[in-house]
């Protein structure tokens, strides 16, 4: 008997007057506190439970448009052909979603919209990756190879997700205050420029921050020599800065209210703020950072219909709105597929499908020193 | 055996039973949960980010010998306190103003103070962006009238942060001082008048004495509450104005380590507790029952 069923009787025993008023409040309060105490093991129970019930697919993303482009080109032709459905979930950050993931049960989160060949290295190294049957995502052939290769090379020859979409991080200018040729000579190192003074802002991301360093320093991102030339440069950074923004809403807001002129940003919400009408500047510096995201099926999903919803995903018609809604080019070969103008015009699109021009992150190389970096920035951030 | 029998047959087992339901729910909700995060404390974190099953003392070490932690934690503890005493200085007028208002005014003012809480501590945070912003309404009043040529920088420093603060916990504070001046007998001020004090005086001598209870009952409060924040130095902060909570945030959620996030929670919480019980000492935690009765 379910819990409503129970107060419902319960009701009625009172209206017919089988219990008297205090006895009936007593037995309420006593159904409240066994409710209360019962509902986090129920709740264990249910969700594992969802993982062995294919019926279901939890699916974690971004949110805004990006969600509503899912629903509408993916999850519901996906739930009309299959019967299953998907829950659609959010997370505001990767960290803070890892952080959840780390503390469910298996099977309780299921694909994830996650950033970059770091996580998927992650992800990896606490166990949490599967091995997808390619078989049963035959549009995984429509995608860039190169985008596929450094999960390989992870996962052993295998794939626990699919590219989905890739970007860049690169320099964004207000152009009342910086001229498109000013930002092009000064590359990189406009985001430690003493004149902007109290304009700079900075993404309060250790990766971002030291790759962006190196770059001041004239080293490789990808093989840092001189590290204390980086913290120097984190140190000098911090002295010319307004803010540490933390997400793509805050980074946006600064940009539009000007409380900042110039500081790294992602290429799609740049074009966002472009299209909304404010007149921000992108630049992508020489040895600029580029990034890929990814469906990671995390481990104790529902394989089958993780598989099948991957590939109504990368459905080109689905994978095309997305990217029309996100500002991303998806992770479709234009060699294979016929992409329009909205996405071909899109920032760090790459027409060859080679991705050669684009920098990423070597996930063995961050990966190894992310315990010590991290912490580190941490510490710079703070001001020592 | 008799008297062991006569002492149980005298004791009354129904505030137990009374209490039963609050304190089960404290034991499970968090008792329970505090112990797991004291042996999360002991553990270590690998290079994957995976937790070490282990026991260690290395997170404790860390957390009380190294200098960058003591150092927020004073910052922590200096804007905790920067913003109760703001707030007890603010506070007090409208308290009082509401304790001695009639009647029919009180309920509409207290419901004035409760109105805060029905919209969202992220959004009140957020609110002083469009208020204190390059664009936002101050700047652009004082360019509309001509009295600055170009916008103040009022944002992201640690006098937004403290301003963040006083908005939220400002409630919190008058609500007490206004509970605890309310519950003042008003034969006392005028016992204090009758025998030739002045208004002021009387106001020293008498009421302010007697509303100590709120007022540091609403302190001690606004500071627990104060120093346990991470939002409002996240929102309205600059790179300089991290809070401890910062720390367990970027611990827990940015660098993966629970161990040592738990390590550091576990500081906090023993650094408030101290609070408390410093205040009993010297106050008396029965204090803050009084401000209530």
């Amino acid at each position: 008997m379910d819990q409503t069923k129970r107060l419902e009787r319960l009701l009625e025993r009172y209206r017919n007057g089988d219990i008297d008023r205090r006895g009936f409040l007593g037995l309420l309060g006593a159904a409240g506190l066994g409710a209360g105490l019962a509902g986090g093991p129920m709740a264990l129970m249910a969700r594992h439970a969802r993982a062995a019930d294919p019926a279901q697919v939890r699916f974690d993303g971004w949110g805004g448009v990006v969600s509503e482009a899912f629903r509408e080109y993916a999850f519901q032709p996906y739930t009309e052909k299959t019967g299953i459905e998907v829950v659609d979930g959010t997370f505001g950050g990767a960290d803070e979603y890892l952080a959840r993931v780390k503390a469910s049960q298996p099977g309780e989160f299921n694909i994830a919209h996650l950033s970059g060949v770091f996580d998927y290295a992650r992800y990896h190294g606490l166990d949490l990756s599967t091995t997808l049957n390619e078989d049963n995502i035959p549009n995984l052939d429509l995608v860039i190879t190169t985008l596929q290769e450094p999960f390989r090379k992870i996962t052993g020859g295998n794939l626990s997700a699919v590219p989905y979409d890739y970007g860049t991080t690169g320099i964004a200018y207000n152009r009342k205050h910086v001229s498109d040729d000013e930002a092009k000579a000064q590359g990189a190192d406009l985001l430690v420029n003493p004149d902007f003074k109290g304009k700079i802002g900075g993404w309060g991301e250790w990766k971002t921050r030291i790759w962006y360093a190196a770059l001041q320093t004239g080293q490789d991102p990808n093989n840092i020599q001189d590290m204390d030339a980086v913290w120097e440069k984190l140190r000098e950074h911090r002295a010319l800065l307004l803010k540490y923004w933390n997400s793509g809403a805050e980074l946006m807001s600064l940009l539009a209210e000007e409380e900042i002129y110039v500081t790294e940003a992602w290429s799609g919400r740049v074009k966002a703020l472009q299209e909304q009408g404010h007149d921000i500047g992108y630049l992508d510096p020489p040895g600029g950072l580029a990034w890929q995201e990814c469906l990671f099926v995390i481990k104790g999903s529902p394989m089958e219909a993780c598989e099948e919803l991957l590939n109504f995903m990368l459905e080109p018609e689905v994978a095309i709105a997305v990217a029309e809604g996100q500002n991303y080019p998806p992770a479709l070969d234009p060699n294979k597929v016929d992409l329009p103008e909205s996405v071909t015009s899109l920032p760090a699109f790459d027409p060859t499908g080679t991705l050669e021009s684009l920098n990423f992150f070597d996930p063995d190389y961050w990966n190894s020193n992310e315990q010590e970096w991290s912490k580190t920035f941490g510490r710079v951030q703070k001001g020592y | 055996m008799t008297a062991i029998t006569s002492r149980l047959a005298g004791f009354d087992r129904r505030p137990w039973v009374l209490l039963s339901p609050a304190l089960l729910s404290v034991t499970l909700l968090l008792v329970i949960p505090a112990l797991f995060i004291v042996v999360y404390s002991f553990w270590l974190r690998t290079a994957t980010g995976a937790d070490q099953v282990t026991f260690s003392l290395a997170n404790w070490r860390e957390v009380l010998t190294d200098p960058f932690y003591r150092d927020i934690l004073i910052q922590t503890l200096r804007i905790a306190a920067l913003s109760t005493i703001t707030c007890a200085l603010v506070g007090y007028i409208p308290a009082y103003y509401i304790a001695y208002a009639p009647t029919r005014h009180k309920t509409l003012l207290l419901v004035l103070l409760m109105l805060p809480f029905w919209v969202s501590y992220i959004i009140r945070t957020m609110s002083w962006i469009n208020i204190l912003g390059v664009s936002g309404a101050v700047n652009s009043a004082l360019l509309w009238a001509g009295l600055i040529d170009e916008p103040i920088q009022m944002l992201y420093n640690e006098a937004t942060v403290i301003l963040g603060l006083v908005h939220f916990l400002l409630p919190f504070m008058i609500l007490n001082i206004y509970v605890s001046l309310d519950g003042i007998d008003r034969s006392l001020t005028d016992a204090a008048r009758s025998l030739g004090c002045t208004g002021w005086q009387a106001f020293k001598e008498v009421t302010l004495p007697l509303s100590v209870p709120g007022l540091a009952a609403g302190s001690l409060l606004c500071f627990v509450l104060g120093a346990g924040t991470y939002i409002t130095p996240m929102v309205l902060g600059g790179p300089g104005d991290a809070m401890f909570a910062n720390l367990v945030f970027e611990a827990i959620v940015t660098q993966l380590n629970w161990p040592l996030g738990s390590a550091l929670s576990l500081l906090l919480l023993a650094l408030l507790s101290a609070l408390v019980l410093v205040y009993s000492r010297f106050l008396g935690i029965d204090q803050i029952a009084k401000s209530f009765r």
